[in-house]
């Protein structure tokens, strides 16, 4: 048998069972090959079969699902006629599984090492001594920080980029010939994501592996596999090489992904930053929001958010972007008032919002409006479309009955769903059409201010695209305001006229969102523009050379004052940085931006000497 | 085995959702409580034969007891007590738990602190010896028997809920509903409760099983249902004699009790496994 193809799969057909007793086909007449050492990608939409094709490569198939059809060759073996037994072997030796959330996949229980070495015990392929050298051996490779010890730690001590990077080693570890990898970096931050996916690549690329990689991201495919194959409804629609694929693509649903993926900055202007207090719909000033014991000044002990200021000009989109756990779905509900603010102002519409949205009046609570994230949680499953709507606009305007189901009708005509949704429980709609539906029950309260937490986040780029479009078509004949939370850059460019940077609570620079990837920023936001991955094959190895040599550690609040992005900076002072408040420069064009380095200094950041090390300062 | 589960799902009433079918079996219940006996042949306490613990006959179809009275009739006036007064009871548990267990997710931390220590006292004594010591201090009339049992199972059915309301508290669909301003009722009643229909009805449907069999075993140990009136437990313990005769007058009532229990318990999980 040539071993030219390490995977080679024919005509693959896969059904899932109804309760009914009939099959629903899940994978269609899937072929596809991979040769020895290359990475290919299953592309595809939620749905579209490609962690089932995935799965199938390593003899699994979920309860409920079989094999109906065709042959999987994986490395020599006919996967689909092996016993148990034979697949036990097979798995972990010959090929290994790295999913998707790794946060999950860990036992909390157990320590990393014990996880991690426990393949290559279950197969007898070494002694543990060679099993723990090995796994510190795959830890230096993935450039996890302390290889010796950080085995000793358990999952909780560790963050999420760190516990991939684990699972890849706990895959490696058997030296299979073969891993399969489910969405890897979905779950994590831009910034964290470059880090994993470089160490990945080296590690891969340094082994001979041959890798499958299950993703929706095409910028991801671009940097890391060779081949790639698009699936829609289980079948494959296209493939070829990564190149071939994203420079040229020939199947119009390939086209449409790579558009989405591709989406272009808005077009119109940005509204002007320098504006009268009038012309702003909303203004945060210092606002704090935090927890803990108070401080003698009345202040929580621990900080959320930290003087927070802000400004939304009217009729306009500000983009709220900032890496997980800064602090910016806090934001979104301290301005809708579930979350109350220990000090600080908030004016909307030119008067002073209260804390709590109990205190608030119905008019206010009626003219902003939140839209929130999860399409599955954000609509009661218990009510119909149309109750839901009309409860809006029961409640707000007062309309009952026919007016009600009317005006209900005219929403979803502006947010494109058909009227017989009205009928349907959310069980029975798709995410971008709970997305829709959620939007439409904003609209209806007429409000002047919507805030989007993360609506676009649990979407497949087609539809998120869609919504995006909607947004702004809606902002232009309505004249609404938004606020966007997101970590999504390219949807900020999209659709949004200033974003502001949040990092660990702070503000750190509010700027109009066409100039991100240009003039003066704050060291943070060009980290986080530069880790967005472009559909460019050699971006990944351009923008790890941009970055600082050593490991990023993790975001720590510092209590002490001083700059809070301080430990991770490369361009940062010590001995002024680390104390005293931050000051704010305020740009020609009204951007502001936190950092004690001159405007002309982060202008041209290659112009400044390298930060010292770290350790030098620590000691 | 495929061949009869079909046989089995072409058997069953397509046309009923779960819910009703637990509501059905329970309404076949509480109308032969309510209506069962005016359709006895004799008064619960008449005499009818020297016979004690006679046989099944023509004259007394399910036999006589251990005075001599007609099973039958006794059978339909114990069903009438101890469904009506576990349903009172289940409703008074159910309703407090179900509404403070809801209620305490939106509620001050304080709150769920007062109710919750409170429930897990009631819950900490055993059910039989609380039941015992009430009924001691209170006596038994029915309405002490009712609110014995509505006490003591009101803290399984206020955990329950408090879990299940605080898994849908955090839906975003509440936090939309309460940025608009809804009032705390309305949460609870149109947002909340609707979602915890299913789990909700098979914990009532447990909370009125155990309730029979408490009142069974209090009754048994004659402390439940008091003479002349009459219950299914107390129908086992005055006949408990007419074992050794193997006589319908204590095997009868204790397959009543079967019956009521496992049947719907068979329906709930019949629910659950939807």
């Amino acid at each position: 048998m040539s071993r030219a193809h390490m995977i080679s799969v024919r005509n693959l057909d896969i059904v899932g069972h109804r309760p009914d007793g009939g099959t629903v086909p899940i994978v269609r007449d899937v072929s596809l090959e991979v040769r020895e050492g290359q990475m290919l990608a299953l592309i595809g939409e939620s749905g579209s079969g490609k962690t089932t094709i995935a799965l199938s490569l390593l003899g699994h198939v979920r309860p409920g699902c079989a094999i109906s059809g065709g042959q999987i060759t994986v490395a020599g073996h006919d996967v689909t006629s092996m016993t148990r037994h034979e697949l036990r072997g097979f798995r972990g030796r010959t090929i290994s599984y790295v999913a998707q959330n790794a946060g999950t996949a860990f036992n909390p229980a157990l320590s990393i090492a014990q996880q991690v070495i426990e393949p290559a015990r279950v197969h007898w392929a070494m002694t543990r001594q060679q099993a723990e050298r090995k796994m510190i051996e795959l830890f230096r490779a993935l450039a996890l920080p302390e290889p010796e010890t950080i085995g000793a730690r358990y999952p909780y001590q560790l963050s999420g980029g760190q516990l991939q990077r684990l699972m890849a080693a706990m895959a490696l570890i058997t030296d299979p010939e073969i891993v399969v990898f489910d969405e890897p970096t979905t779950a994590l931050d831009v910034t964290t994501q470059i880090e994993v996916l470089a160490a990945f690549r080296a590690v891969l690329a340094d082994r001979g592996i041959t890798g499958v990689y299950v993703t929706h991201d095409l910028a991801i495919v671009a940097q890391i596999a060779d081949h790639a194959v698009v699936l829609r409804h289980g079948q494959v629609r296209e493939s070829g090489t990564v190149a071939r694929i994203l420079g040229n693509p020939q199947d119009e649903y390939t086209r449409e992904l790579v558009a989405a993926c591709r989406i272009p900055p808005r077009a119109t202007p940005c509204a002007p930053m320098a504006s009268a207090r009038e012309d702003r719909v909303l203004d945060l000033s210092d606002v704090i929001v935090g927890y803990g014991n108070r401080t003698a000044e009345g202040l929580p002990e621990r900080r959320i958010l930290d003087h927070v200021s802000l400004s939304v000009p009217r009729g306009s989109t500000l983009g709220i972007i900032g890496e997980s756990g800064c602090g910016k779905s806090t934001l979104a509900r301290t301005i809708s008032g579930l979350q109350p603010w220990a000090a600080g102002q908030v004016v909307f519409r030119g008067e002073a919002l209260a804390p709590a949205v109990a205190d608030r009046t119905r008019e206010q609570r009626r003219r902003l409006q939140i839209v929130a994230q999860n399409a599955d949680l954000v609509l009661n499953p218990a009510w119909r479309i149309g109750a839901t709507i009309e409860r809006v606009l029961t409640f707000f305007h007062g309309m009952k009955g026919a007016e009600a189901r009317a005006e209900a009708m005219r929403l979803l005509d502006m947010v494109r769903l058909p009227h017989a949704l009205l009928e349907r429980y959310p069980a029975e709609l798709s995410g971008g059409q709970k997305q829709r539906v959620n939007f439409a029950r904003a609209l209806a309260a007429r409000p002047d201010l919507v805030l989007c937490d993360e609506i676009t986040a649990a979407l497949d780029p087609v539809v998120a695209a869609a919504i995006l479009e909607l947004m702004a078509e809606l902002q232009e004949t309505l004249g609404i305001s938004y606020i966007f939370i997101t970590h999504d850059l390219h949807a900020v460019r999209a659709v949004c006229d200033q974003v502001a940077v949040l990092y660990a609570g702070h503000v750190v620079e509010q700027c109009d969102s066409q100039s991100l990837t240009a003039g003066a920023h704050h060291p943070y936001t060009r980290l986080l523009v530069s880790s967005v991955p472009e559909m460019r094959a050699g971006w990944l190895a351009d923008a790890m050379a941009l970055r600082h040599a050593e490991g990023a550690p993790a975001a720590q609040r510092r209590a002490d004052g001083g700059c809070q992005f301080f430990s991770r900076c490369d361009m940062r002072m010590p001995g002024q940085c680390d104390r005293g408040p931050v000051p704010v420069h305020t740009l020609p064009d009204g951007a502001r931006i936190a950092c004690y380095r001159s405007c002309a200094d982060l202008a041209f950041p290659g112009g400044v000497a390298p930060a010292a090390p770290l350790h030098s300062y620590e000691s | 085995m495929s061949g009869m589960t079909t046989g089995f799902r072409a058997l069953r009433l397509p046309s009923l959702t779960p819910a009703q079918r637990v509501m059905g079996l329970f309404g076949f219940w509480l109308v032969l409580a309510v209506c069962g006996p005016f359709f006895a042949p004799y008064a619960p306490g008449q005499i009818i034969d020297t016979e004690v613990f006679a046989p099944l006959s023509h004259r007394h179809w399910l036999g006589t007891d251990y005075l001599g009275r007609d099973l039958g009739s006794r059978l339909l006036y114990a069903v009438r007590y101890t469904v009506l007064i576990c349903t009172l009871s289940t409703a008074f548990s159910c309703g407090c738990g179900i509404l403070l267990g809801i209620a305490t997710t939106a509620t001050p931390a304080w709150m769920e602190q007062v109710a919750g220590r409170l429930m897990d006292g009631i819950l900490s004594i055993p059910s039989l010896l609380c039941a015992l010591l009430v009924i001691a201090a209170f006596g038994d009339s029915l309405l002490a028997l009712v609110l014995t049992l509505g006490v003591i199972y009101t803290p399984g059915a206020y955990r329950t809920s408090r879990a299940l309301a605080l898994r849908i508290a955090r839906m975003d669909y509440i936090t939309v509903a309460v940025a608009r301003g809804e009032g705390a009722l309305f949460i609870i009643w149109r947002e909340i409760l609707p979602n915890m229909r299913g789990p909700l009805l098979a914990d009532v449907g447990l909370r009125f099983i155990y309730a029979v069999l408490l009142l069974s075993n209090l009754s048994f140990l004659g402390l439940g249902v008091q003479p002349p009136l009459v219950d299914l437990g107390s129908l086992v313990r005055e006949n408990v004699l007419g074992l050794v005769y193997g006589s319908g007058a204590v095997i009868l009532p204790t397959i009543v009790i079967g019956v009521l229990t496992v049947g719907i318990n068979l329906v709930l999980d019949g629910t659950s496994r939807r």
